[in-house]
């Protein structure tokens, strides 16, 4: 089984005329997402390669039943894009735009918290999910992850989740659903939620986990895996040497004082019975021994 | 970005905060004259983005003009944990009553706004945090609902501040509020917020934080860009558009995606080694970009040997191989390349690189070899 999305979820891409949408919503289709609309104000009534555009996301909602929506428009457009999916009843939300102002992110994550709770929304500044050889939504390359499972990943890097996809792959490990959270200070889903989804879905027999500095999202991860998993846990925490302070790449990726750092979370996660890896690699190989022991 | 104190003072000021009356130097003569503007006294102090300025000696009262003289004399060209002093701040001097505390930042974990007041200020407030945590009034805000006087007054009202400065704090608060939200900062903060013994309450010290992302909205920005950063690598960086981070080790590191570059560091300490800088070359990296990247470590001299970490995902190798052999054609690289690149059409990557391999471009399999021979070459 897939988390939050399957096969049969239907898509519209905000932003499909443009450059990145046109590239990424055809790249989804042709790995056999249902992208079945795009929207573009004022390119309504044309298409992309097929793919019919309308005006509004409401609009595309009407005519095609489409459940999740997929952002692909710039910083200053980004959330009000979100909350239009949110209002046409969009209730998935995978928003890939990076460089959104933490002030909009924190707001639009209270408005969708408030107003539209059914709805979920995943990143800003990620790369998607993919169910391999069912659906993908975002910008993760579809040769690199492997259908079958048993294995399900959450992470916070793009990079390092393509890293680890393959490593998987490589190794004949497959994956149920890999869900990039993203960098960002204020993520719409974090990884408790997608721990929690793993845990109840039935398929998936290991977790693997990608944490970096910033924030205390592992640390809560880690509370929550000691009490609510029990599946195996890999985990690898980006950043040990970052230097306090500066923004290493993403957003969210910042040591504050004493707050956020490698160490604290890789403690906390290898408290809570977690296996910790001290790189990408490592963490492959320890996730196929832990799937070559599954009986 | 950080701001000067002078800064953060005047963006405040944007906001109608009060704040003293001075004005920024960066000679001797100029300290002077703005010294002789503000009135005496008047306090002559370092401006560098690192605390611990009062104990090292860059806060200095000036009564008259030989005396501002002296301490801005003294003070320019000091060098304070590093950093060494190019300007200084010259404003009139405040008879202080009380010294407070005031910020809002963002809370990751409550995802919520974080307003922190405290009537225990003009210390750390991770100092405050520790020996005494009931000194600070901690305030939640919902950006949907925002900060109002109503309740900024039951929130000073809750802080134990002295009656004298409850109004006008609560005031000042909205207006610091909103200078953190429209604003666009990550962190906006007063220490010490100050009672003077005329019963006027002003900041006495700015400490803010931009958030880069939203400099699309802020033209008035663009006077910080000269001032951002004393590391004339990461100057360099900034004008070629990377995103790079100035270390002190010796291996040169090139890699697309932060997790990944961040990981990069990681790998190379592991293997006993020191990264020299953090670059993220981000998706598109094609030539041009690979160029760039490598012009800018080339230019650091303590680097030895550079690490090209590239997995391909939208991002493919074979244009990056083709990137690395273009931008070698272009920039005289003073130290040896060890590639790993993997992924997306990594096979094709590699048989471009294959007949320009030598023992100055070198290929590794994986992350942790590639760091190994990196460090080697390094001399570590």
């Amino acid at each position: 089984m897939s988390i939050f999305i399957d096969e049969n979820t239907k898509v519209v891409v905000q932003g499909l005329t443009g450059s990145q949408g046109r590239f990424h919503g055809v790249r989804n289709r042709d790995y056999g997402t249902k992208v079945v609309a795009g929207t573009s104000p004022g390119k309504g009534g044309t298409d992309v390669e097929g793919i019919p555009v309308y005006d509004t996301v409401a609009e595309a909602v009407a005519e095609t039943g489409a459940s999740a929506s997929f952002v692909v428009v710039p910083p200053r457009g980004a959330c009000p894009a979100i909350m239009e999916a949110a209002e046409a009843g969009i209730t998935f939300i995978v928003c890939i735009t990076e460089g959104i102002p933490a002030q909009d992110e924190a707001l639009t994550f209270n408005r969708l918290k408030e107003e539209f709770p059914g709805t979920r929304l995943l990143g800003p500044n990620c790369p998607g999910i993919i169910s391999p050889g069912k659906i993908n939504i975002g910008i993760t390359s579809g040769d690199i992850a492997l259908a079958g499972g048993p294995v399900g990943i959450v992470s916070r890097s793009g990079t390092l989740t393509y890293q680890a996809l393959h490593e998987l792959s490589q190794q004949g490990v497959g994956q149920t659903t890999c869900v990039g959270i993203g960098g960002d200070p204020v993520p719409g889903t974090n990884f408790i939620d997608c721990l929690s989804a793993f845990e109840a879905d039935p398929d998936t027999k290991a977790v693997m986990m990608i944490g970096e500095i910033g924030g205390s999202e592992e640390e809560k991860a880690a509370e929550f895996i000691e009490k609510h998993v029990t599946k195996p846990v890999v985990c690898y925490i980006a950043g040990v040497t970052a230097p306090p302070g500066r923004k290493m790449g993403h957003a969210g990726a910042i040591i504050s004082g004493s707050m956020g750092t490698a160490q604290t979370k890789m403690d906390a996660l290898s408290a809570a019975g977690a296996i910790v890896a001290l790189n990408p690699t490592e963490a492959g190989i320890k996730m196929v021994e832990v799937v070559r022991g599954l009986s | 970005m950080d701001l000067y104190e002078y800064q953060g003072k005047q963006y405040f000021a944007r906001f109608g905060i009060p704040t003293s009356k001075g004005g920024v130097a960066e000679t001797v003569d100029e300290a002077v004259v703005q010294a002789d503007a503000a009135g005496y006294p008047v306090v002559v102090k370092a401006q560098v983005k690192v605390g611990g300025r009062g104990k090292a000696g860059g806060i200095k009262l000036a009564n008259n003009s030989d005396e501002a003289r002296a301490h801005a004399a003294a003070i320019l060209g000091m060098d304070i944990k590093g950093h060494v002093v190019h300007l200084i701040w010259v404003e009139n001097a405040s008879d202080i009553d009380k010294e407070y505390y005031a910020s809002f930042t963002l809370d990751r974990q409550a995802k919520l706004h974080l307003g922190m007041l405290s009537a225990e200020g003009g210390v750390e407030i991770e100092e405050v945090a520790q020996t005494n945590p009931d000194a600070i009034a901690k305030l939640h805000i919902d950006p949907v609902d925002g900060l109002d006087e109503v309740t900024a007054r039951a929130w000073v009202d809750a802080a134990g501040l002295d009656e004298a400065a409850r109004d006008q704090t609560a005031a000042l608060l909205v207006k610091l509020y909103t200078c953190y939200v429209e604003g666009d900062c990550d962190l906006a903060e007063i220490n010490p917020l100050i009672l003077t013994t005329e019963g006027k309450v002003h900041a006495l010290d700015a400490k803010v934080t931009l958030d880069e992302n939203a400099a699309f909205r802020h033209p008035e920005w663009e006077e910080y860009a000269g001032t951002e950063t004393e590391d004339p690598r990461e100057q360099m960086a900034k004008e070629k558009g990377l995103n790079y981070i100035g270390l002190s080790g010796s291996v040169g590191i090139i890699a697309n995606g932060a997790g990944l570059a961040m990981s990069t560091l990681d790998v190379v300490n592991q293997v006993g080694g020191s990264a020299a800088n953090f670059l993220d070359i981000g998706g598109g990296a094609n030539a041009d970009v690979m160029a760039a990247a490598l012009e800018v470590i080339n230019a650091d001299p303590a680097v030895r040997s550079i690490f090209v970490n590239i997995f391909g995902g939208i991002t493919r190798v074979d244009e990056v191989a083709q990137g690395v052999v273009d931008a070698l054609a272009r920039v005289d690289i003073r130290s040896p390349i060890v590639l790993r690149l993997d992924g997306t059409n990594a096979v094709a990557g590699r048989e471009i690189l294959a007949p320009h391999l030598s023992d100055r471009l070198v290929a590794e399999p994986t992350m942790l070899d590639a760091a190994r021979r990196a460090v080697a070459l390094a001399g570590n």
